[in-house]
């Protein structure tokens, strides 16, 4: 199969992903205990506002029929309109989008400039102390809550030392690399333990390749040694990684956006919870499953198109 | 599944002194006792079970009973860890939190872990539509973010226990068809299976008791690091308030509740959260020493 084939073949598949995803977010009003609009509007509403928002949603009508309304919405770029801000969701979203992207890539590269010395640390001598040492933090990682790990940064850091702002986006390149490397590091130390992990793997994997052998054996010194050869060969498939727990990564930073009252989507959500917006609560839920549908796919193209290795079978 | 494969080229020498080796040492670590990272994980978590399961033995006070007059004390010999903002006893509520979050999250994970199992063999044992429908949906399911559909499906169902269950059931289970689904796929072409089958026992039969018991270790690592997952998710969505309800005390609400006082009383926040990431430790290691032992050789 070509390379055109398999992107071809990749997007068809995307279809069924997609509409999959409209099909659960539209799927959770109805999960919504007794009558969704009673519920959301609270014990005060009007039978009147009850009465609008049934129609705005077509409760009234078949299953079937509703489906079709969302997604002819949908389609029309109307996510509906928020009961509490009363402006549409859509414009909400898009302004509240660029702030969660900034941290989702300033999170990543984080994430890299952390992982990628501790595995090189770690795979340069397999089952010596380092290496256990290395294999062991991330295990540390694992079980510790982002929003726990964000109040203590948050304490110690920014009140205590007063090196970054408690909270906010900042403004302009600067204001957002400063204001954002707290709630940048906290996401990026949830996701270190994962990546560390595969890229030794993926190192270790390398380090025994023969060209790697035949460069030793030319005595390319060791620096040199490791990040001509293999740094370069072992970061293709930690990309990948990165890729893959893109969705892990983005669920990382709602609670942090929260913590530190970063204006992104994250926030955006967590708040419309606790107004019990649920167009807005639907909207968010929607755009991260889209963004996660399609970083998967250009994942696995960057990863085609980057590895000549990869073949195209199946 | 995955449409792309690496060529095995890089790292294919090594493979086969390493697995000699492994196999050499093999019989030496195939004791459960033998492996230090199984050890520390069991005597982690047992201390911690032992401390919740024995909580009224280790402390006289009620972890509910509020004293106006003794709000945010310090470390004393009267309250170990000190009073909250209320003047509940800290070192009381850890160890009652400690029961609810451990108690919901070995729970929930059982659910998705039975869910999971059986449509993943269904899928890897029959193939055809079934597997095609089940992957689908595994597919549509994995593309949210774990914490963003967890939050969302306990916000429409109403905060509690209940809803957490129902949310990490309807989340979690992929996980554990993907595993089993792979697992299925490759045992079900081994002789004791094709022997089974032409034997004429019932595909029911053969599933249960021929192919599950052979592909179930996967899971069962697996399940190690989920239920780490799912005390993480138990917490945040406390932290949140869509999770275990006041007054019953619980991490999550503890580092909440704490977390105003944080520059005058840093313990409130930082002991139950130091708590949290030590009972994920020893899970971790718990998952890393049962995955080492039951499949030597990796």
């Amino acid at each position: 199969m070509g390379r055109m084939t398999f992107v071809f073949r990749r997007l068809l598949l995307l279809v069924p992903t997609v509409l999959g995803v409209t099909i659960i977010t539209f799927f959770m009003i109805h999960l919504i205990p007794g009558d969704p609009a009673r519920t959301i509007l609270g014990i005060h509403a009007t039978p009147r506002a009850i009465a609008i928002l049934h129609r705005e949603w077509g409760l009234d009508r078949p299953l079937a029929s509703q489906y079709w309304l969302f997604m002819d919405r949908l389609v029309h770029g109307n996510l509906g309109t928020s009961l509490y801000y009363g402006v549409p969701v859509a414009g909400l979203v898009t302004s509240h989008l660029p702030a969660t992207l900034w941290l989702i890539c300033y999170a990543a590269v984080i994430a890299i400039v952390i992982s990628v010395p501790l595995a090189m640390i770690a795979a340069s001598r397999k089952d010596a102390v380092r290496d256990h040492i290395v294999r062991a933090v991330p295990l540390l990682g694992l079980g510790m809550p982002a929003f726990w790990l964000a109040l203590i940064l948050q304490t110690t850091l920014a009140l205590k030392f007063r090196l970054f702002p408690v909270s906010g986006y900042g403004t302009g390149f600067t204001g957002h690399l400063h204001s954002m490397f707290l709630p940048a590091l906290t996401v990026a130390i949830a996701l270190c333990p994962v990546v560390i992990r595969s890229l030794r793997a993926s190192m270790l994997n390398v380090l025994g390749a023969d060209f790697v052998t035949t460069a030793r054996a030319k005595g390319v010194p060791g620096p040199r040694l490791f990040i001509r050869h293999v740094l370069r060969n072992a970061v293709i498939p930690a990309v990948t990684v990165m890729g893959i727990n893109i969705g892990f990564l983005i669920g990382g930073t709602l609670i942090v956006e929260q913590v530190f009252q970063v204006p992104g989507i994250g926030q955006l959500m967590i708040n419309s919870i606790f107004q019990r917006d649920f167009d807005v609560v639907q909207a968010v839920a929607l755009v991260f499953g889209v963004g996660v549908v399609l970083v998967n796919l250009l994942t696995d193209v960057a990863y085609a198109s980057l590895d000549p290795r990869v073949r195209f079978d199946r | 599944m995955s449409a792309i494969s690496l060529s095995a080229g890089a790292g294919a020498g090594d493979s086969a002194p390493q697995a000699a080796a492994a196999e050499r040492a093999q019989p030496r670590r195939h004791h459960w006792y033998r492996q230090p990272a199984l050890i520390a994980g069991i005597v982690i978590i047992g201390l911690i079970l032992l401390a919740v399961i024995a909580a009224p033995l280790l402390t006289s006070w009620n972890p509910d009973t509020q004293n106006l007059n003794a709000t945010l004390e310090g470390f004393s010999a009267h309250h170990w860890l000190g009073t909250d903002q209320e003047g509940r006893d800290t070192f009381a509520r850890l160890l009652y939190g400690g029961r609810v979050d451990l108690q919901v999250a070995f729970i929930a994970v059982l659910f998705p872990f039975v869910l999971g199992t059986i449509l993943g063999s269904l899928a890897g044992y029959f193939g055809g539509w079934i597997d095609l429908i089940i992957m689908r949906l595994v597919d549509i399911v994995v593309a949210f973010p774990f914490f963003v559909l967890i939050i969302a499906l306990v916000f429409v169902l109403g905060p509690g226990e209940r809803s957490i269950y129902i949310a990490i059931t309807l989340v979690g289970w992929v996980s554990y068809a993907r595993i089993i689904r792979g697992e299925i796929l490759v045992a079900k072409r081994q002789e004791y299976v094709l022997a089974a089958q032409s034997g004429g026992l019932s595909n029911l039969r053969i599933m249960g008791r021929h192919l599950l018991p052979n592909v179930i270790t996967q899971a069962i690592i697996y399940a190690m690091s989920d239920i780490v997952q799912d005390i993480l998710a138990i917490v945040t969505l406390s932290y949140l308030g869509l999770g275990i309800q006041p007054p019953a005390a619980d991490w999550g609400t503890m580092i909440s509740d704490g977390q105003n006082f944080l520059t005058t009383h840093w313990q409130l926040t930082t002991i139950p959260g130091l708590v949290v990431v030590v009972t994920g430790l020893g899970l971790s290691l718990i998952g890393d020493g049962l995955a080492d032992l039951l499949r030597p050789g990796q």
